[in-house]
Protein backbone atom coordinates (compact mmCIF):
# COMPACT_ATOMS: atom_id res chain seq x y z
CA UNK A 1 0.00 0.00 0.00
CA UNK A 2 1.34 3.42 -0.87
CA UNK A 3 2.15 5.81 1.91
CA UNK A 4 -0.59 8.20 3.06
CA UNK A 5 -0.11 11.56 1.33
CA UNK A 6 -1.77 14.33 3.32
CA UNK A 7 -3.54 17.12 1.48
CA UNK A 8 -3.05 20.64 2.73
CA UNK A 9 -5.14 23.66 1.83
CA UNK A 10 -3.16 26.87 2.33
CA UNK A 11 -4.63 30.35 2.66
CA UNK A 12 -1.78 32.75 1.94
CA UNK A 13 -1.78 36.50 2.12
CA UNK A 14 -0.85 38.41 -1.00
CA UNK A 15 1.82 40.68 0.45
CA UNK A 16 3.94 38.20 2.38
CA UNK A 17 3.44 34.47 2.39
CA UNK A 18 2.05 34.14 -1.15
CA UNK A 19 5.05 36.04 -2.46
CA UNK A 20 7.27 33.93 -0.21
CA UNK A 21 5.77 30.78 -1.75
CA UNK A 22 6.40 32.22 -5.19
CA UNK A 23 10.01 32.90 -4.26
CA UNK A 24 10.36 29.32 -3.03
CA UNK A 25 9.29 28.27 -6.54
CA UNK A 26 11.52 30.62 -8.51
CA UNK A 27 14.56 29.81 -6.35
CA UNK A 28 13.89 26.10 -6.75
CA UNK A 29 13.44 25.32 -3.07
CA UNK A 30 12.25 21.73 -2.78
CA UNK A 31 8.96 21.16 -0.98
CA UNK A 32 6.37 18.39 -1.22
CA UNK A 33 3.51 18.82 -3.73
CA UNK A 34 0.79 18.13 -1.12
CA UNK A 35 -0.36 21.71 -0.91
CA UNK A 36 -3.16 23.60 -2.69
CA UNK A 37 -2.75 27.34 -2.38
CA UNK A 38 -5.60 29.83 -2.10
CA UNK A 39 -4.49 33.40 -2.64
CA UNK A 40 -6.07 36.04 -0.38
CA UNK A 41 -5.26 39.69 0.12
CA UNK A 42 -4.70 39.33 3.87
CA UNK A 43 -4.58 36.61 6.52
CA UNK A 44 -7.15 38.77 8.32
CA UNK A 45 -9.60 37.87 5.55
CA UNK A 46 -9.58 34.20 6.55
CA UNK A 47 -12.89 33.52 8.23
CA UNK A 48 -13.09 30.37 10.32
CA UNK A 49 -15.70 29.06 7.92
CA UNK A 50 -13.08 28.70 5.15
CA UNK A 51 -10.86 26.67 7.43
CA UNK A 52 -13.73 24.47 8.57
CA UNK A 53 -14.95 24.00 5.05
CA UNK A 54 -11.53 22.88 3.87
CA UNK A 55 -11.29 20.37 6.72
CA UNK A 56 -14.83 19.09 6.30
CA UNK A 57 -14.34 18.78 2.55
CA UNK A 58 -11.46 16.43 3.26
CA UNK A 59 -8.23 18.39 3.61
CA UNK A 60 -5.91 16.79 6.16
CA UNK A 61 -4.52 20.10 7.27
CA UNK A 62 -4.93 23.84 6.76
CA UNK A 63 -2.06 26.30 6.61
CA UNK A 64 -2.68 30.00 7.04
CA UNK A 65 0.22 32.24 6.11
CA UNK A 66 0.49 35.91 6.98
CA UNK A 67 3.01 38.72 7.42
CA UNK A 68 5.18 38.94 10.52
CA UNK A 69 3.81 41.09 13.37
CA UNK A 70 4.21 44.75 12.48
CA UNK A 71 4.46 44.02 8.74
CA UNK A 72 0.78 43.53 7.86
CA UNK A 73 -0.06 45.60 4.79
CA UNK A 74 -3.40 46.38 6.44
CA UNK A 75 -1.78 47.08 9.84
CA UNK A 76 -3.53 44.50 12.01
CA UNK A 77 -5.07 41.76 9.83
CA UNK A 78 -2.53 39.18 10.98
CA UNK A 79 -3.23 39.82 14.68
CA UNK A 80 -6.95 39.36 14.03
CA UNK A 81 -6.24 36.15 12.15
CA UNK A 82 -4.24 34.91 15.13
CA UNK A 83 -7.20 35.45 17.49
CA UNK A 84 -9.61 33.77 15.12
CA UNK A 85 -7.33 30.78 14.69
CA UNK A 86 -6.81 30.55 18.46
CA UNK A 87 -10.57 30.59 19.04
CA UNK A 88 -11.22 27.97 16.38
CA UNK A 89 -8.46 25.68 17.65
CA UNK A 90 -9.70 26.04 21.21
CA UNK A 91 -13.23 25.06 20.13
CA UNK A 92 -12.08 22.10 18.07
CA UNK A 93 -9.86 20.76 20.79
CA UNK A 94 -12.72 21.00 23.29
CA UNK A 95 -14.79 18.91 20.88
CA UNK A 96 -12.12 16.24 20.61
CA UNK A 97 -10.69 17.25 17.24
CA UNK A 98 -6.92 17.61 16.89
CA UNK A 99 -6.30 21.39 16.59
CA UNK A 100 -2.78 20.81 15.28
CA UNK A 101 -4.16 20.13 11.84
CA UNK A 102 -4.43 23.90 11.60
CA UNK A 103 -1.21 25.90 11.30
CA UNK A 104 -0.81 29.64 11.32
CA UNK A 105 2.66 30.86 10.32
CA UNK A 106 4.27 34.21 9.69
CA UNK A 107 6.31 33.98 6.49
CA UNK A 108 7.54 37.09 4.71
CA UNK A 109 7.97 37.72 0.98
CA UNK A 110 11.71 37.07 1.27
CA UNK A 111 11.43 33.83 3.24
CA UNK A 112 11.11 31.31 0.41
CA UNK A 113 13.16 28.80 2.33
CA UNK A 114 11.05 29.16 5.46
CA UNK A 115 7.95 28.53 3.34
CA UNK A 116 9.43 25.37 1.87
CA UNK A 117 10.59 24.15 5.27
CA UNK A 118 7.20 24.85 6.82
CA UNK A 119 5.37 22.83 4.18
CA UNK A 120 7.87 19.99 4.49
CA UNK A 121 7.49 19.91 8.24
CA UNK A 122 3.70 20.12 8.10
CA UNK A 123 3.49 17.23 5.65
CA UNK A 124 5.73 15.18 7.94
CA UNK A 125 3.58 15.86 10.99
CA UNK A 126 0.33 15.18 9.15
CA UNK A 127 1.72 11.87 7.97
CA UNK A 128 2.25 10.97 11.63
CA UNK A 129 -1.32 11.98 12.45
CA UNK A 130 -2.85 10.04 9.57
CA UNK A 131 -5.91 11.02 7.54
CA UNK A 132 -8.36 13.63 8.81
CA UNK A 133 -11.05 11.67 10.69
CA UNK A 134 -13.82 13.85 9.21
CA UNK A 135 -13.12 12.11 5.90
CA UNK A 136 -14.81 9.00 7.23
CA UNK A 137 -17.93 10.81 8.41
CA UNK A 138 -20.93 10.61 6.10
CA UNK A 139 -22.64 13.35 8.09
CA UNK A 140 -20.89 16.58 7.20
CA UNK B 1 -24.69 53.19 43.90
CA UNK B 2 -27.46 53.82 46.38
CA UNK B 3 -30.30 51.67 47.61
CA UNK B 4 -33.75 51.94 49.12
CA UNK B 5 -36.41 49.59 50.42
CA UNK B 6 -39.67 49.73 48.54
CA UNK B 7 -42.39 48.63 50.90
CA UNK B 8 -45.08 46.31 49.57
CA UNK B 9 -48.68 46.69 50.58
CA UNK B 10 -51.34 43.99 50.85
CA UNK B 11 -48.73 41.34 50.13
CA UNK B 12 -48.77 42.31 46.44
CA UNK B 13 -45.26 42.89 45.06
CA UNK B 14 -46.53 43.35 41.52
CA UNK B 15 -48.65 46.34 42.58
CA UNK B 16 -45.59 47.92 44.20
CA UNK B 17 -43.46 47.37 41.10
CA UNK B 18 -46.17 48.76 38.83
CA UNK B 19 -46.46 51.79 41.07
CA UNK B 20 -42.71 52.32 40.84
CA UNK B 21 -42.71 52.05 37.05
CA UNK B 22 -45.61 54.52 36.96
CA UNK B 23 -43.46 57.01 38.91
CA UNK B 24 -40.74 56.66 36.29
CA UNK B 25 -43.20 57.63 33.57
CA UNK B 26 -44.91 60.38 35.56
CA UNK B 27 -41.66 62.08 36.57
CA UNK B 28 -40.45 61.84 32.94
CA UNK B 29 -37.46 59.85 34.08
CA UNK B 30 -38.28 57.79 30.99
CA UNK B 31 -40.67 58.47 28.13
CA UNK B 32 -41.76 54.86 27.77
CA UNK B 33 -41.20 51.50 29.34
CA UNK B 34 -40.46 48.13 27.77
CA UNK B 35 -41.79 45.48 30.12
CA UNK B 36 -43.43 42.03 29.94
CA UNK B 37 -47.21 42.18 30.15
CA UNK B 38 -49.66 39.33 30.73
CA UNK B 39 -51.41 38.10 27.59
CA UNK B 40 -55.19 38.49 27.79
CA UNK B 41 -55.47 34.70 27.44
CA UNK B 42 -53.43 34.22 30.62
CA UNK B 43 -51.22 31.77 28.71
CA UNK B 44 -48.05 33.83 29.05
CA UNK B 45 -46.36 37.19 28.72
CA UNK B 46 -45.11 39.43 25.98
CA UNK B 47 -42.72 42.36 26.00
CA UNK B 48 -44.71 45.55 25.56
CA UNK B 49 -43.62 49.13 24.91
CA UNK B 50 -45.79 51.32 27.11
CA UNK B 51 -46.30 55.09 27.03
CA UNK B 52 -49.65 55.41 28.78
CA UNK B 53 -49.31 54.73 32.53
CA UNK B 54 -52.79 53.18 32.48
CA UNK B 55 -51.37 50.36 30.36
CA UNK B 56 -49.10 49.34 33.23
CA UNK B 57 -51.98 47.56 34.94
CA UNK B 58 -51.09 43.98 34.19
CA UNK B 59 -47.41 44.26 33.48
CA UNK B 60 -45.23 41.62 35.09
CA UNK B 61 -41.63 42.81 35.53
CA UNK B 62 -40.51 39.35 36.68
CA UNK B 63 -42.49 37.36 34.12
CA UNK B 64 -41.73 33.64 34.48
CA UNK B 65 -41.30 33.13 30.73
CA UNK B 66 -39.01 34.71 28.16
CA UNK B 67 -40.57 34.23 24.71
CA UNK B 68 -37.98 36.44 23.01
CA UNK B 69 -34.76 37.98 24.21
CA UNK B 70 -35.38 41.67 24.89
CA UNK B 71 -31.85 42.49 23.70
CA UNK B 72 -33.15 41.69 20.21
CA UNK B 73 -36.04 44.09 20.71
CA UNK B 74 -33.75 46.81 22.04
CA UNK B 75 -31.62 46.53 18.96
CA UNK B 76 -34.54 47.60 16.78
CA UNK B 77 -35.68 50.22 19.30
CA UNK B 78 -32.42 52.02 19.98
CA UNK B 79 -30.28 51.89 16.87
CA UNK B 80 -32.19 54.86 15.54
CA UNK B 81 -33.12 57.63 17.95
CA UNK B 82 -36.39 56.78 19.71
CA UNK B 83 -36.72 60.46 20.68
CA UNK B 84 -37.14 59.76 24.37
CA UNK B 85 -35.39 57.52 26.84
CA UNK B 86 -36.78 54.02 27.23
CA UNK B 87 -36.89 52.28 30.58
CA UNK B 88 -36.22 48.63 29.73
CA UNK B 89 -37.13 45.98 32.28
CA UNK B 90 -34.66 43.18 31.69
CA UNK B 91 -33.73 39.82 33.10
CA UNK B 92 -30.03 39.54 33.91
CA UNK B 93 -29.28 37.54 30.76
CA UNK B 94 -31.20 40.05 28.66
CA UNK B 95 -29.20 42.89 30.14
CA UNK B 96 -25.92 41.10 29.48
CA UNK B 97 -27.00 40.39 25.90
CA UNK B 98 -27.92 44.06 25.45
CA UNK B 99 -24.50 45.11 26.76
CA UNK B 100 -22.84 42.71 24.30
CA UNK B 101 -24.88 44.13 21.44
CA UNK B 102 -23.77 47.67 22.30
CA UNK B 103 -20.24 46.48 21.53
CA UNK B 104 -21.37 45.45 18.06
CA UNK B 105 -23.12 48.84 17.70
CA UNK B 106 -26.56 47.24 17.64
CA UNK B 107 -27.94 48.61 20.92
CA UNK B 108 -27.38 52.15 22.19
CA UNK B 109 -27.34 52.46 25.97
CA UNK B 110 -27.69 56.26 25.72
CA UNK B 111 -31.31 55.78 24.81
CA UNK B 112 -31.97 53.48 27.72
CA UNK B 113 -32.47 53.35 31.42
CA UNK B 114 -31.86 49.70 32.17
CA UNK B 115 -34.03 48.20 34.89
CA UNK B 116 -32.67 44.79 35.86
CA UNK B 117 -34.55 42.28 37.97
CA UNK B 118 -33.18 39.59 40.27
CA UNK B 119 -34.27 36.54 38.31
CA UNK B 120 -36.03 33.56 39.88
CA UNK B 121 -35.78 31.80 36.48
CA UNK B 122 -38.13 31.10 33.61
CA UNK B 123 -40.23 28.22 32.28
CA UNK B 124 -40.53 27.08 28.71
CA UNK B 125 -43.30 29.11 27.08
CA UNK B 126 -45.33 25.99 26.22
CA UNK B 127 -44.90 24.48 29.72
CA UNK B 128 -46.15 27.65 31.33
CA UNK B 129 -49.08 27.93 28.92
CA UNK B 130 -50.08 24.33 29.64
CA UNK B 131 -49.90 24.65 33.42
CA UNK B 132 -51.49 28.09 33.48
CA UNK B 133 -54.21 27.03 31.03
CA UNK B 134 -55.10 23.54 32.24
CA UNK B 135 -54.78 24.05 35.92
CA UNK B 136 -55.13 27.79 36.20
CA UNK B 137 -51.91 27.45 38.16
CA UNK B 138 -50.05 30.51 36.86
CA UNK B 139 -50.62 32.40 40.08
CA UNK B 140 -49.44 29.58 42.29
CA UNK B 141 -46.24 29.27 40.24
CA UNK B 142 -45.63 32.95 40.81
CA UNK B 143 -46.36 32.62 44.51
CA UNK B 144 -43.87 29.76 44.70
CA UNK B 145 -41.26 31.97 43.10
CA UNK B 146 -42.02 34.83 45.47
CA UNK B 147 -41.51 32.48 48.42
CA UNK B 148 -38.33 31.06 46.90
CA UNK B 149 -36.41 34.30 46.46
CA UNK B 150 -36.14 34.95 50.19
CA UNK B 151 -33.91 31.92 50.69
CA UNK B 152 -32.78 31.38 47.10
CA UNK B 153 -34.52 27.97 46.89
CA UNK B 154 -36.07 28.31 43.47
CA UNK B 155 -36.20 24.95 41.85
CA UNK B 156 -38.74 23.14 43.99
CA UNK B 157 -41.79 23.74 41.81
CA UNK B 158 -42.06 20.22 40.44
CA UNK B 159 -45.33 19.68 42.29
CA UNK B 160 -46.99 21.64 39.50
CA UNK B 161 -45.46 19.27 36.95
CA UNK B 162 -43.17 21.94 35.56
CA UNK B 163 -39.48 22.70 35.94
CA UNK B 164 -37.44 25.80 35.23
CA UNK B 165 -35.61 25.74 31.92
CA UNK B 166 -32.25 23.98 32.11
CA UNK B 167 -30.48 27.25 31.24
CA UNK B 168 -32.04 28.82 34.34
CA UNK B 169 -31.30 25.85 36.58
CA UNK B 170 -27.61 26.26 35.79
CA UNK B 171 -27.60 30.08 35.55
CA UNK B 172 -24.83 31.39 37.79
CA UNK B 173 -25.64 35.00 36.91
CA UNK B 174 -29.24 35.45 38.06
CA UNK B 175 -28.50 39.00 39.20
CA UNK B 176 -28.29 42.10 36.97
CA UNK B 177 -24.77 43.42 36.35
CA UNK B 178 -24.47 47.22 36.36
CA UNK B 179 -28.13 47.96 35.71
CA UNK B 180 -29.21 51.59 36.14
CA UNK B 181 -31.98 50.39 38.43
CA UNK B 182 -32.17 46.94 40.02
CA UNK B 183 -35.21 45.31 41.58
CA UNK B 184 -33.62 43.18 44.29
CA UNK B 185 -35.73 40.26 45.49
CA UNK B 186 -33.12 37.84 46.75
CA UNK B 187 -32.90 37.74 50.52
CA UNK B 188 -36.13 39.69 50.89
CA UNK B 189 -39.71 38.64 51.40
CA UNK B 190 -41.30 40.32 48.39
CA UNK B 191 -44.75 40.13 49.90
CA UNK B 192 -43.39 42.76 52.30
CA UNK B 193 -40.50 44.57 50.67
CA UNK B 194 -38.34 44.89 47.58
CA UNK B 195 -34.88 46.39 47.44
CA UNK B 196 -34.30 49.03 44.78
CA UNK B 197 -30.69 49.73 43.87
CA UNK B 198 -29.81 52.73 41.73
CA UNK B 199 -26.55 52.89 39.79
CA UNK B 200 -24.14 55.82 39.33
CA UNK B 201 -25.33 56.78 35.88
CA UNK B 202 -28.81 57.84 37.02
CA UNK B 203 -28.56 58.31 40.77
CA UNK B 204 -28.38 62.14 40.58
CA UNK B 205 -31.38 62.42 38.31
CA UNK B 206 -33.22 59.93 40.44
CA UNK B 207 -32.83 62.06 43.52
CA UNK B 208 -33.66 65.30 41.68
CA UNK B 209 -36.93 63.85 40.52
CA UNK B 210 -37.65 62.49 44.00
CA UNK B 211 -38.66 59.09 42.74
CA UNK B 212 -37.82 57.31 45.95
CA UNK B 213 -35.73 58.31 48.97
CA UNK B 214 -32.33 56.66 48.62
CA UNK B 215 -30.86 56.18 52.03
CA UNK B 216 -29.60 52.71 52.63
CA UNK B 217 -26.56 50.73 51.55
CA UNK B 218 -27.12 47.49 49.67
CA UNK B 219 -28.49 44.91 52.09
CA UNK B 220 -26.27 42.12 53.27
CA UNK B 221 -29.07 39.51 53.29
CA UNK B 222 -29.39 39.86 49.55
CA UNK B 223 -25.67 39.44 49.08
CA UNK B 224 -25.64 36.26 51.15
CA UNK B 225 -28.51 34.62 49.33
CA UNK B 226 -26.94 35.54 45.99
CA UNK B 227 -23.60 34.00 46.80
CA UNK B 228 -25.25 30.78 48.04
CA UNK B 229 -27.38 30.60 44.94
CA UNK B 230 -24.39 31.22 42.68
CA UNK B 231 -22.42 28.49 44.38
CA UNK B 232 -25.21 25.98 43.97
CA UNK B 233 -25.77 26.97 40.34
CA UNK B 234 -22.08 26.69 39.52
CA UNK B 235 -22.08 23.19 40.96
CA UNK B 236 -25.05 22.19 38.78
CA UNK B 237 -23.57 23.93 35.76
CA UNK B 238 -20.30 22.08 36.09
CA UNK B 239 -22.17 18.77 36.35
CA UNK B 240 -23.98 19.51 33.10
CA UNK B 241 -20.78 20.66 31.38
CA UNK B 242 -18.89 17.66 32.72
CA UNK B 243 -21.47 15.18 31.40
CA UNK B 244 -21.44 16.89 28.01
CA UNK B 245 -17.65 16.81 27.80
CA UNK B 246 -17.58 13.15 28.74
CA UNK B 247 -20.09 12.35 26.05
CA UNK B 248 -18.45 14.52 23.37
CA UNK B 249 -15.20 12.70 22.85
CA UNK B 250 -14.89 13.63 19.18
CA UNK B 251 -16.77 15.26 16.31
CA UNK B 252 -18.42 11.94 15.50
CA UNK B 253 -19.91 11.89 18.99
CA UNK B 254 -21.04 15.50 18.62
CA UNK B 255 -22.76 14.58 15.38
CA UNK B 256 -24.46 11.63 17.03
CA UNK B 257 -25.85 13.94 19.69
CA UNK B 258 -26.99 16.36 17.00
CA UNK B 259 -28.14 13.68 14.58
CA UNK B 260 -31.76 14.82 14.84
CA UNK B 261 -30.92 18.43 14.00
CA UNK B 262 -33.31 19.42 11.20
CA UNK B 263 -31.25 22.48 10.11
CA UNK B 264 -34.11 24.86 10.76
CA UNK B 265 -31.62 27.43 12.14
CA UNK B 266 -34.11 28.38 14.87
CA UNK B 267 -31.31 28.31 17.44
CA UNK B 268 -29.56 31.04 15.49
CA UNK B 269 -32.66 33.17 14.99
CA UNK B 270 -33.51 33.04 18.70
CA UNK B 271 -29.95 33.82 19.83
CA UNK B 272 -29.58 37.43 20.92
CA UNK B 273 -25.85 37.35 20.32
CA UNK B 274 -25.72 36.20 16.69
CA UNK B 275 -24.90 39.69 15.56
CA UNK B 276 -24.14 39.48 11.84
CA UNK B 277 -26.51 41.55 9.76
CA UNK B 278 -25.90 39.25 6.84
CA UNK B 279 -25.42 35.75 8.15
CA UNK B 280 -23.17 33.57 6.02
CA UNK B 281 -25.80 30.82 6.24
CA UNK B 282 -28.23 33.07 4.41
CA UNK B 283 -25.80 33.71 1.55
CA UNK B 284 -25.11 31.46 -1.44
CA UNK B 285 -21.97 30.09 0.26
CA UNK B 286 -23.67 26.71 0.64
CA UNK B 287 -25.25 26.58 -2.79
CA UNK B 288 -22.79 24.17 -4.32
CA UNK B 289 -22.59 23.02 -7.91
CA UNK B 290 -24.38 19.71 -8.47
CA UNK B 291 -21.16 17.95 -9.33
CA UNK B 292 -19.59 19.09 -6.04
CA UNK B 293 -22.14 17.00 -4.12
CA UNK B 294 -21.46 14.10 -6.42
CA UNK B 295 -17.71 14.39 -5.85
CA UNK B 296 -18.22 14.29 -2.08
CA UNK B 297 -20.53 11.31 -2.34
CA UNK B 298 -17.95 9.64 -4.55
CA UNK B 299 -15.15 10.24 -2.13
CA UNK B 300 -17.02 9.12 0.98
CA UNK B 301 -19.33 6.55 -0.56
CA UNK B 302 -22.30 8.68 0.51
CA UNK B 303 -23.07 11.91 2.34
CA UNK B 304 -25.86 13.08 4.55
CA UNK B 305 -27.89 15.82 2.91
CA UNK B 306 -28.02 18.72 3.44
CA UNK B 307 -24.32 18.89 4.10
CA UNK B 308 -24.02 21.82 6.45
CA UNK B 309 -24.97 20.51 9.92
CA UNK B 310 -21.50 20.30 11.39
CA UNK B 311 -20.22 23.44 9.74
CA UNK B 312 -23.31 25.34 10.86
CA UNK B 313 -22.80 24.62 14.55
CA UNK B 314 -19.01 24.97 14.44
CA UNK B 315 -19.11 28.26 12.55
CA UNK B 316 -21.69 29.71 14.87
CA UNK B 317 -19.55 28.65 17.83
CA UNK B 318 -16.46 30.25 16.31
CA UNK B 319 -18.31 33.48 15.57
CA UNK B 320 -20.19 34.06 18.81
CA UNK B 321 -19.30 31.66 21.63
CA UNK B 322 -16.96 34.33 23.06
CA UNK B 323 -20.08 36.45 23.68
CA UNK B 324 -22.62 33.71 24.63
CA UNK B 325 -24.45 34.87 27.75
CA UNK B 326 -26.15 31.57 28.41
CA UNK B 327 -29.80 32.57 28.12
CA UNK B 328 -30.73 29.19 26.66
CA UNK B 329 -33.16 30.58 24.10
CA UNK B 330 -31.42 28.34 21.56
CA UNK B 331 -32.63 25.33 23.58
CA UNK B 332 -36.10 26.78 23.82
CA UNK B 333 -36.25 27.35 20.06
CA UNK B 334 -35.02 23.90 19.02
CA UNK B 335 -37.86 21.71 17.69
CA UNK B 336 -35.71 18.61 18.19
CA UNK B 337 -34.99 19.27 21.85
CA UNK B 338 -31.23 19.27 21.23
CA UNK B 339 -28.77 20.44 23.90
CA UNK B 340 -27.75 23.56 21.97
CA UNK B 341 -27.28 25.72 25.06
CA UNK B 342 -25.19 23.01 26.70
CA UNK B 343 -22.92 22.81 23.63
CA UNK B 344 -22.58 26.57 23.39
CA UNK B 345 -22.12 27.25 27.08
CA UNK B 346 -19.62 24.44 27.54
CA UNK B 347 -17.50 25.58 24.62
CA UNK B 348 -18.00 29.23 25.57
CA UNK B 349 -16.49 28.56 28.97
CA UNK B 350 -13.28 27.47 27.26
CA UNK B 351 -12.99 30.34 24.78
CA UNK B 352 -14.10 33.01 27.22
CA UNK B 353 -11.49 31.95 29.75
CA UNK B 354 -8.85 32.09 27.01
CA UNK B 355 -9.36 35.86 27.03
CA UNK B 356 -10.54 36.22 30.63
CA UNK B 357 -13.73 37.62 29.18
CA UNK B 358 -17.17 37.67 30.76
CA UNK B 359 -19.71 38.84 28.19
CA UNK B 360 -22.06 41.56 29.36
CA UNK B 361 -19.90 42.56 32.32
CA UNK B 362 -18.87 45.98 31.10
CA UNK B 363 -19.90 47.95 28.00
CA UNK B 364 -16.39 49.44 27.83
CA UNK B 365 -14.77 46.06 27.16
CA UNK B 366 -14.13 45.00 23.57
CA UNK B 367 -15.27 41.52 22.58
CA UNK B 368 -12.39 39.11 21.90
CA UNK B 369 -13.30 38.72 18.23
CA UNK B 370 -12.98 42.46 17.64
CA UNK B 371 -9.61 43.14 19.19
CA UNK B 372 -6.16 41.64 19.86
CA UNK B 373 -2.98 42.19 21.82
CA UNK B 374 0.34 42.34 20.09
CA UNK B 375 2.12 40.16 22.62
CA UNK B 376 -0.37 37.30 22.98
CA UNK B 377 -0.85 33.78 21.60
CA UNK B 378 2.72 33.51 20.28
CA UNK B 379 2.54 29.75 20.44
CA UNK B 380 -0.25 29.76 17.83
CA UNK B 381 2.28 30.75 15.19
CA UNK B 382 4.74 27.99 15.90
CA UNK B 383 6.86 29.87 18.43
CA UNK B 384 8.23 27.58 21.08
CA UNK B 385 7.32 29.02 24.44
S1 LIG C 1 -30.82 32.33 32.12
FE1 LIG C 1 -30.57 33.29 34.18
S2 LIG C 1 -31.08 35.42 33.91
FE2 LIG C 1 -31.83 34.34 32.08
S3 LIG C 1 -33.98 33.87 32.52
FE3 LIG C 1 -32.78 32.11 33.21
S4 LIG C 1 -32.28 32.50 35.37
FE4 LIG C 1 -32.99 34.41 34.48
S1 LIG D 1 -25.97 30.49 22.08
FE1 LIG D 1 -27.87 30.03 23.18
S2 LIG D 1 -27.38 30.40 25.33
FE2 LIG D 1 -25.77 31.44 24.13
S3 LIG D 1 -26.51 33.53 23.88
FE3 LIG D 1 -27.20 32.37 22.07
S4 LIG D 1 -29.29 31.67 22.58
FE4 LIG D 1 -28.29 32.33 24.52
S1 LIG E 1 -32.83 24.72 16.38
FE1 LIG E 1 -32.23 22.60 16.74
S2 LIG E 1 -32.87 21.49 14.88
FE2 LIG E 1 -32.89 23.71 14.37
S3 LIG E 1 -30.83 24.07 13.52
FE3 LIG E 1 -30.69 24.54 15.71
S4 LIG E 1 -29.98 22.60 16.64
FE4 LIG E 1 -30.73 22.10 14.58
Amino acid sequence: MSEFEPRIVAFLCHWCTYTGADLAGTTRQQYPPNIRIIHLMCSGAVDTIYVLKALIDGADGVLIGGCHPGDCHYQTGNYKARRRVAILKNILSQLGYDPERIWLRWISASEGKLFADTVTQMVEELKQKGPNPIKKMWAL
Amino acid sequence: MKAAILSVENGDPLAALRGFLRRLLETRMVGMILVPKALPSGAGFVQTLIRDPAMLDDVHPVAPTMPVQSARILSGLTVGDPGERIGAVLKPCELRAAVELTKFLQVKLDHLVTIGVDCPGTYEVEDYARVAGEKGAGDSLWEGMVRGVKTGRLDGQEEEGIALRLACRICENPVPVNADITFGFFGHDPSREIEVIVGERVVGEFEERGIIGLSSEESSERGQVISQLKEERIRKRDEVFGRFRQQTTDLQALMSTFSTCVRCHNCMVACPICYCKECVFRTPTFEHQSNQFVRWADRKGGIQMPTDTLIFHLTRLAHMATSCIGCGLCDSACPSGLPVMTLFRTVAQGVQSLFDYLPGRDPEETPPVATFREDELQVETGAKD
